[in-house]
C-alpha cells in the first residue's frame, strides 16, 4: 500500500504538469488561434454593427421598451438583459412570486381577445433569449404599427418574413430574432 | 406534445444507436492498447508523457495500486485547481481583474470539477478569469472524464480476464483516452461550435450600445474550447452562469442537438466496448436496451408535463407549454429532452432551468440522478455503476431460482455482492442524510428561494446532484454559502470515490476468478427477460429508497399546482 503511494507521486506530479500544458494551455490557445483566423465574426461574439458602431450581438437579447419596437421576453438577467449576469428566475411552478409577476405582465399587455403566447410573459433560462415566438411577435404587431403609423398588415407580413423555421423541420421551435426584426422595421420606416 | 417533438426524441436515439458501434470500436482499441490511425501523429506525445513521468505503460497494476494512483492524481489535480482559483488575481489572463475566490468557494469548485460533478456555486462570467476557466477548469473536464473511462476499462478487464492479478495500467488508460479520444474530438467539436456562434477569444468582453441607446456589456472568452469537452466528458460546468441555455454556449437548435448527442456518445459506445471485452456484444446490447427503456420513459413524462404547461399560469389567461426558464429557440421538446439526457448521464449541463419545470417535469431529472445515473450515465461512471446493478440482478435471479449467480463467465460470490451493495448504498445514505440535516438547521433553511414543497425539492435536488456527481441544480437555492459549499463538497467527494473504490475492489476480485463457461443452468444475461430484470432492479433498488422524499417534494408540489395552491 505504501509502495503504491510512493510510486504514484512522480507520475501524478509530472502528469499534472503535462496535462495542464496540453489541455489547459495548448488546446484552448490553439482553438483560439484557428477560430480567430477562420471564424473571426463568430469567435468575437457575432456583433451587429450600424454605421461602424456595435449595436449588439445577433445571439444575445437586448431590451426594447419603446412602443415603436417589438419587445423581447421578460428577463431575469440582472435588471433585465444584463449580459454580465445571465440567469433564469428559478421560480417554481407553485411560486406566488411567479404568479404575481405573470399577472402583472398580462395586465400590461393590450387585450386582443387572442390567447397570450406563453413566452411573452415568462422569463427565459438565460435571461438573454434573443428570440420570441412568431405568435408573440404577431401579438405586438398592432401596437408597433400604431406607434409607427404603419399599416398593421405590412408589419404582420414583416413578422412572417422574419420567422426562422426549424432546421430539418424538427430541430427546435420556430422563432423570430427580436433585434433582426426591429432592424428590419427601422429599415421599412426609413424607406 | 407535437409530432415534431417526438421526431426529435426518436431521431436523437436513432443517431446515437447508429454511432454506438463505431465509437465502441474506437474505445475498444484504446481498451486493448491497440494502435489507432492517430498514433502516427500523437504516438510520440504519448511516449514522451510516459518517459517524463517515469511510467511503464505495460506494467499491470493490482486493483489497489490502480486505485491509489488514480486517487493521488485526482488529489494533485484538485490542489492544483484550488491554488489557481485562490491566486487568480495574481496570475495572467485575468482581463476583468477578478479577485481570488474565497476559501469555501474555491474548495467547493475544485472538488466539484475533480469529481466530474461541475456543480457551480459560482457564476462564471462574474467570478472566473480566463486562466481559471482554461487551466483550472478545462483540464478537469478532460481528466475527470478520462478517469471515469479508465475506471470502466478496469472493471471490464475484471470481467474479461481470468485468474489475473492486474486490471490494467491507470496512467496508460488515462493518457490514451485523453490523447486519442477526448482531445481530437474536442478540437473538431470546438471549431464546429465557433462556426455556429460560440465565442473563442482571450478578450473578456465587448461593449455595445443597443438600438435604444442602452449600454450592454457582452461577456466573451475562450468559451468553445471549454464547451466541447464540457459536453463530451459529461462534465457540465458552463462558462456562463446560465450554462447551455446561454446563447453564447448553445446558439442554435442544431448545436443543441449536437450537444445532447455528445453527452451520450461515449456512454453508448462503452456498452458496445463492454460487449467486445467480454466476447459477446449481445451483453452490451442488453445493457444498452435496459438503459434506453428507462431513458425513454423519463423523456415521455418530462416532455408530456412541460408541453402541458402550468395550470397556475393557464388560469391567468396564458395557455400552452411551460416556458418559464426555457429558451424560445429550443422550446418544450428540446428542453425536456436535454433535461432528461443531462441527468440520465451525469452531465449536469442545462439548457433550461430545472427549478422552473412543472412539478413532475422536474421530478424526472431528480429521479434520474437518484437512480445512480446509470441510465447511460457519466462517461465510464454510468457503465461501472450499471454493472454493479447487474451484479445485484444476477444475485437476485440466483436467489429466485436457487442457482449460483454467474455473469459473463464469472461466478458472482458474497464478496462481490457485498461490495456492490456497499457502493450502491452510499448514494441514498448521503443524499437523504444531508437533505434531512439541511431541512432542519438554520443555514440549510436559509438556502431555498422557493417556499413550500418546492423549497424542499431545491435542497433535495442539490444533495442528489452533488452525490450523483451530476452538477445540475434547482438553481434557486443559494448555495455559495460556507454551509452549502462545505456540505456539498463532502457530498461530491463521497459520491465519487466511495463508489469507485469498492467498484475497483470488485474488478480486482473478478479478475482473479476462473472462467465459468455458460451451461444449461446459467441464467441468460442477454434476452428480454434479463433486460426486464435489470430495469426492475435499477428502479426498485435505485428508486424506491427515494420515494418518501419525492412525495414530500415534487409530488406534493404537483398536487398543490393542480389545485392552484401557491406558496
Amino acid at each position: 500500500m505504501s509502495n503504491d503511494l510512493t510510486t504514484s507521486l512522480r507520475p501524478a506530479l509530472v502528469m499534472t504538469g503535462l496535462f495542464a500544458l496540453t489541455l489547459g494551455i495548448a488546446y484552448p490557445l490553439a482553438i483560439t488561434g484557428v477560430a480567430q483566423v477562420a471564424f473571426p465574426h463568430q469567435a468575437n461574439g457575432s456583433l451587429v454593427e450600424r454605421g461602424g458602431k456595435a449595436i449588439g450581438s445577433t445571439l444575445i437579447g437586448q431590451n426594447f421598451a419603446s412602443d415603436r419596437y417589438f419587445h423581447p421576453r421578460p428577463s431575469a438577467a440582472g435588471k433585465g438583459y444584463d449580459a454580465t449576469a445571465s440567469s433564469g428566475s428559478n421560480l417554481g411552478p407553485t411560486s406566488q412570486a411567479l404568479a404575481d409577476r405573470v399577472k402583472g405582465d398580462v395586465a400590461r399587455l393590450p387585450v386582443t381577445g387572442k390567447p397570450i403566447p406563453p413566452d411573452l410573459v415568462t422569463t427565459s433560462a438565460s435571461g438573454l433569449d434573443p428570440d420570441i415566438s412568431p405568435e408573440a411577435a404577431l401579438y405586438q404587431a398592432d401596437r408597433v404599427a400604431t406607434a409607427r403609423h404603419l399599416d398593421p398588415a405590412q408589419v404582420k407580413a414583416l413578422v412572417r418574413r422574419s420567422v426562422d423555421t426549424p432546421i430539418l423541420a424538427f430541430l427546435g421551435d420556430p422563432h423570430v430574432n427580436v433585434l433582426a426584426l426591429n432592424r428590419a422595421l427601422d429599415a421599412i420606416a426609413a424607406r | 406534445m407535437t409530432v415534431s417533438g417526438w421526431i426529435l426524441i426518436l431521431a436523437f436515439v436513432g443517431v446515437l444507436l447508429a454511432l454506438t458501434k463505431p465509437v465502441g470500436d474506437w474505445l475498444f482499441a484504446l481498451y486493448e492498447g491497440r494502435r489507432t490511425p492517430l498514433h502516427a501523429v500523437l504516438g510520440p506525445v504519448e511516449r514522451g508523457f510516459y518517459r517524463l513521468s517515469g511510467i511503464d505503460p505495460d506494467e499491470e497494476q493490482s486493483w489497489r495500486r490502480y486505485a491509489v494512483h488514480m486517487l493521488v492524481l485526482n488529489a494533485v489535480l484538485m490542489l492544483f485547481t484550488y491554488a489557481i482559483l485562490r491566486l487568480q488575481v495574481l496570475l495572467p489572463l485575468n482581463p476583468m481583474g477578478f479577485a481570488g475566490l474565497p476559501q469555501h468557494l474555491a474548495a467547493n469548485t475544485a472538488v466539484s470539477f475533480t469529481t466530474n460533478t461541475n456543480w457551480q456555486s459560482y457564476s462564471g462570467e462574474s467570478t472566473m478569469s480566463n486562466l481559471s476557466q482554461m487551466l483550472g477548469l478545462t483540464i478537469h473536464n478532460f481528466m475527470s472524464a478520462a478517469t471515469g473511462i479508465a475506471l470502466a476499462f478496469a472493471l471490464f478487464r475484471g470481467f474479461a480476464r481470468h485468474e489475473a492479478k492486474g486490471i490494467g495500467n491507470f496512467w496508460a488508460d488515462c493518457t490514451r483516452i485523453t490523447l486519442y479520444l477526448l482531445l481530437p474530438i474536442s478540437c473538431l467539436y470546438a471549431l464546429y461550435l465557433v462556426a455556429s456562434g460560440v465565442p473563442q477569444t482571450l478578450a473578456a468582453s465587448a461593449n455595445v450600445t443597443t438600438l435604444e441607446g442602452v449600454k450592454q456589456t457582452l461577456m466573451l472568452g475562450p468559451v468553445a474550447s471549454q464547451e466541447a469537452i464540457k459536453m463530451l466528458g459529461t462534465n457540465g460546468g458552463g462558462f456562463f452562469n446560465a450554462n447551455s441555455a446561454h446563447p453564447f454556449e448553445n446558439p442554435t437548435a442544431l448545436t443543441n442537438f449536437v450537444q445532447m448527442l455528445s453527452i451520450f456518445l461515449i456512454g453508448f459506445g462503452l456498452t458496445w466496448c463492454f460487449g467486445k471485452a467480454v466476447g459477446n456484444t449481445k451483453q452490451g446490447w442488453a445493457i444498452l436496451s435496459a438503459m434506453v427503456l428507462i431513458f425513454l420513459a423519463g423523456v415521455a413524462v418530462c416532455y408530456w408535463q412541460e408541453a402541458s404547461g402550468n395550470p397556475v399560469l393557464h388560469h391567468l389567461g396564458v395557455p400552452g407549454a411551460n416556458m418559464e426558464g426555457k429558451e424560445v429557440r429550443f422550446g418544450a421538446a428540446a428542453s425536456a429532452l436535454f433535461a432528461t439526457v443531462t441527468t440520465a448521464a451525469s452531465c449536469g449541463a442545462v439548457n433550461a432551468m430545472h427549478d422552473s419545470f412543472t412539478a413532475l417535469g422536474g421530478l424526472v431529472p431528480l429521479f434520474n440522478i437518484q437512480l445512480g445515473e446509470v441510465v447511460v450515465g457519466g462517461v465510464g461512471a454510468g457503465i461501472y455503476g450499471f454493472l454493479l446493478f447487474a451484479i445485484l440482478a444476477v444475485f437476485v435471479a440466483g436467489l429466485m431460482v436457487g442457482r449460483t449467480p454467474e455473469y459473463v463467465g464469472k461466478k458472482i460470490e458474497a464478496r462481490e455482492v457485498k461490495l456492490a451493495v456497499l457502493a450502491i448504498a452510499v448514494l441514498p445514505l448521503v443524499i437523504l442524510g444531508m437533505t434531512a440535516i439541511s431541512s432542519v438547521v438554520a443555514p440549510g433553511l436559509a438556502g431555498p428561494l422557493n417556499k413550500g414543497p418546492h423549497g424542499f425539492s431545491e435542497i433535495l435536488y442539490a444533495f442528489t446532484s452533488a452525490v450523483g456527481n451530476n452538477g445540475s441544480a434547482f438553481a434557486g437555492l443559494t448555495a455559495s454559502t460556507p454551509y452549502y459549499d462545505g456540505m456539498l463538497a463532502v457530498a461530491m467527494w463521497i459520491g465519487r470515490f466511495f463508489i469507485i473504490v469498492p467498484m475497483l475492489a470488485v474488478a480486482g476480485s473478478l479478475a482473479g476468478k476462473k472462467y465459468t463457461p455458460e451451461s444449461a443452468g446459467s441464467f441468460p444475461t442477454t434476452g428480454p427477460l434479463w433486460v426486464g430484470l435489470l430495469v426492475g432492479i435499477v428502479l426498485i433498488l435505485g428508486g424506491l429508497t427515494f420515494l418518501p422524499s419525492l412525495a414530500l417534494g415534487p409530488i406534493a408540489d404537483h398536487l398543490a399546482m393542480i389545485h392552484g395552491q401557491l406558496f
